[in-house]
């Protein structure tokens, strides 16, 4: 495929890996936020071919992972309804919420749909005028400008059956938590591209200069981690703490105007609860009042469901960096994809499960 | 009650749907088997309860080679093929699978009520030609109707068996280090085949089922290696890594492959991309891996390569002694990691 | 299963109008309907990376190409630090025999 395969060249890999070994002249902790990264670098062994010194620590980049407990076991309540439609990215289906999962809960009849895309879930609604749908609404802001086309989308059909569940978190909050965090050790970051190609990143020139460190836009094959990497070393060795751009064929400063022009219509910035580490002001969207008729937390009443996390299962140490999954006594063997605790194991992207499916013990 | 529009309370004959009495033994099903499933697979002669084969041997053969086996793909009907063939040809390929020429095939059907009947006839019209092509009959069968939502429209089981080739021993406990790894051709066809056509993930693609026998293929092997050809999967299922973790695990012996020879086309490697699927725990329907002692391993891979089964055939690793159980990867950037079997399901019901 | 941050890059091959701006993009010979309400400026031709059916950017090709010439200018004598390494046939690996944590 164009402008992916290319990214993949094993020639070209081993050249920028050799650039890492000769740049590196001290020990540096680099963490790279997105879980599409964290799967490229475990799947292809790239953090173990670097040099010694230099550690790639996981970060909470993948939305599932940090969806707190107490939304799965919303978004169970809901599904659990017999006259609810309730459509989710295939991710969430399997992770575990207090009592059971979405799969779980669809093997016994509820009617649980995967869709690739919101706008689905708002044709299913259309489609469907009898029933009620509500798409579960999880991501970063990556993904904020699609779940918010849905709403514009069902509000311009008039639709009255269709609601989200929301579950948007934001990164630069979750990076800045992590760096003030006393056990903090990341020097430098790898910012998500992707997230980057909607926000741009002027949203971490603040942060880079604040806190000293470098940030590197990066995309997510191979040789976009590579570059990423060798970006940060550079900037590490010579003491420089700026934003750079590695994924410049996909992202620019000011990112996606029209998509951040759809997402401050649907949605307002609020607390959110990220699993693991807690309440983050300002990390999370949630509707505008003008939008509030979708809130599905509203509609149906789960807004005060609470829930406690399983105590063996490390999630919060994970995603902050601070422990890996072979650090948990769970893992592999209470813990795995096939029986998950939490949601690092269950997600596709999540490290727990990246570990485990790369064979890592 | 008027006369003139009073219906007739003789029961009509269903000639669109299946009707439970078409399961039930009677005169409703006699005419289904007779009008529609019989001819299809051209059975002849007596109906009996059971079949009598001649396997056509003078003595010799102390041994036959069976397997059973059941399809449930949906949709039925698939770019590539449909269930009928898929039936014909997963049998052919598993009895393939253990060195057998495959002889016949029982058949079954368990239909759901409503079920049109124009459609059974196609399904029956594929199995027939696909046993054609592969050179096996069918020999015998059995249908049965349930009621609406009891079954999801059709099911169909196969019993196949076979004989030994001559000069074959295969098995997936024969497998031995430094045994070179053969792939006959391209993965992840089949699977992506199917999600192609799945509503909710509905995207276009220019792919087809690689469903095909392979037994042919097989032999063409056994001719060139004898005995050399130790062991023998096609990765259905779960798709090669758990093929090759199954044979792997029994053969006790470790796998190390090389993933860019690992033949995936473009438009497969495009859709797993698409959906966040790994190639390796796609289904296939066509292909298969071989366990060749080295010395050997050139002539195969030449025989496998002059076949049309075969003709992308190429090495993709090498069995070990290291790390029985398991397999290992080099990736395309030179590290290794392991080659997990596929955990829970991936896709419902894709064979 | 599907990646909530997978976002991969695609060809418009056609567009659409159902209210809301459409294409359908193809992505290395797989076809899939897009929104490209985001992208207002994309034509047919374009390449535009696509996340749960909406395009959200788009490639800058001449940044592409420029991101792989800076990669090829590395100079190869660099590689000889590393040491050679490469598909199976070649030298003997040591790989240390792994701790099956079960599987």
């Amino acid at each position: 495929m164009k402008y992916l395969d290319e990214y993949r060249d094993p020639v070209l890999a081993r050249r920028l890996l050799a650039d890492i070994h000769a740049t590196a002249g001290h020990k540096w902790t680099i963490m790279e936020v997105c879980g599409g990264q964290t799967h490229t670098i475990v799947r292809q062994g790239i953090d173990e071919l670097l040099p010694a010194g230099v550690r790639m620590i996981h970060g909470p980049g993948c939305p599932v992972c940090v969806t707190p407990l107490e939304m799965i076991d919303k978004a169970l309540a809901i599904a659990a309804r017999p006259d609810v439609i309730f459509t989710s990215f295939g991710d969430m289906l399997r992770v575990p919420g207090s009592a059971t999962d979405l799969v779980s809960l669809k093997a016994r009849g509820a009617d649980v749909r995967v869709v690739y895309t919101p706008l689905d879930a708002v044709r299913i609604a259309a489609a469907h005028p009898d029933r009620q749908v509500v798409f579960f609404a999880v991501g970063f802001e990556t993904t904020a400008p699609a779940n918010a086309m849905a709403v514009l989308r069902a509000a311009a059909l008039g639709l009255s059956n269709f609601s989200m569940l929301v579950s948007h978190v934001l990164v630069p909050p979750a990076m800045t938590a992590i760096l003030d965090s006393a056990d903090n050790e990341v020097q430098a970051f790898l910012a998500a591209g992707h997230v980057c190609a909607v926000m741009g990143w002027t949203e971490y020139e603040p942060i880079a200069a604040r806190y000293r460190v470098p940030i590197v836009v990066t995309g997510f094959e191979p040789l976009d981690l590579l570059e990423g990497i060798l970006m940060a070393v550079r900037q590490l060795e010579d003491g420089r703490h700026e934003v750079e751009n590695q994924y410049a064929r996909a992202v620019r400063r000011d990112g996606n105007t029209a998509a951040r022009d759809a997402m401050r219509a649907v949605f307002q910035v609020s607390t959110r609860l990220w699993r693991g580490i807690g309440p983050i002001p300002a990390s999370g969207l949630t509707l505008t009042p003008d939008f509030a008729r979708f809130d599905a937390e509203r509609r149906y009443g789960v807004a005060a469901v609470t829930a406690d996390e399983n105590p063996a299962c490390i999630a919060g140490q994970i995603l902050q960096g601070t422990k890996i999954p072979t650090d948990c006594t769970a893992y592999g063997t209470l813990c795995t994809p096939r029986h998950p605790l939490g949601a690092p194991m269950v997600s596709a992207e999540g490290t727990c499960a990246a570990f485990h499916n790369a064979g890592r013990s | 009650m008027d006369p003139l529009t009073a219906t007739c309370p003789m029961p009509q004959t269903e000639t669109e749907r299946v009707l439970l009495g078409h399961g039930s033994g009677g005169r409703l099903m006699a005419e289904l088997l007779a009008g529609v499933i019989e001819p299809e697979l051209g059975l002849t002669g007596p109906a009996e309860d059971a079949a009598v084969v001649d396997l056509g041997v003078a003595g010799g053969h102390d041994e036959v080679i069976v397997s059973t086996d059941a399809f449930v793909v949906t949709p039925r009907v698939f770019p590539g093929g449909d269930i009928g063939e898929l039936a014909v040809n997963g049998t052919v390929n598993d009895l393939a699978m253990r060195g057998a020429r495959p002889v016949g095939i029982c058949l079954s059907y368990i239909v759901e009520e409503g079920l049109g009947i124009e459609e059974l006839r196609t399904v029956t019209a594929s199995v027939a030609r696909a046993a054609r092509s592969a050179g096996v009959r069918v020999v015998s069968g059995d249908t049965k109707v349930v009621g609406r939502g009891a079954a999801d429209g059709l099911y169909v089981t196969t019993t196949g068996f076979g004989l030994g080739l001559p000069g074959a021993r295969i098995s997936a406990a024969n497998a031995q280090p430094e045994d070179v790894v053969l792939i006959s051709g391209p993965i992840g066809l089949h699977g992506t085949a199917i999600l192609s056509v799945r509503e909710n993930l509905g995207f276009e693609a220019e792919i087809a089922s690689d469903t095909r026998p392979l037994h042919d293929l097989v032999a063409a092997m056994v001719d060139a290696g004898g005995v050399s050809v130790h062991a023998l999967r096609d990765p259905t299922r779960g798709g090669l890594a758990s093929a090759l973790n199954e044979l792997a695990e029994t053969s006790a012996v470790g796998v190390e492959l090389d993933e860019s020879a690992i033949p995936v086309p473009g438009t497969v490697a495009a859709a797993c991309d698409l959906l966040g699927l790994d190639p390796l725990h796609v289904a296939n329907e066509g292909c298969l891996v071989a366990f060749v002692s080295p010395e050997a391993a050139l002539d195969v891979l030449v025989a496998m390569r002059a076949h049309p089964a075969g003709h992308q055939a190429r090495p993709i690793g090498r069995a070990v002694a290291a790390h029985p159980g398991r397999v290992r990867m080099y990736t395309t950037v030179g590290a290794t990691r392991v080659v997990d079997m596929l955990v829970g399901e991936q896709l419902p019901r894709i064979c | 299963m599907i990646g909530v941050c997978l976002g991969i890059p695609g060809r418009v091959v056609e567009l659409t109008d159902e209210g809301l701006r459409m294409g359908v993009v193809d992505f290395g010979g797989i076809r899939r309907e897009v929104c490209l309400a985001y992208e207002p400026d994309a034509v047919v031709g374009d390449y535009v990376i696509v996340h749960v059916g909406f395009a959200i950017s788009r490639v800058d090709e001449e940044e592409a190409a420029r991101t792989l010439e800076v990669i090829r200018a590395i100079p190869d004598a660099l590689e000889t630090e590393l040491g050679a390494t490469g598909p199976i046939e070649d030298e003997p690996r040591e790989t240390e025999p792994r701790e099956a944590a079960g599987r």
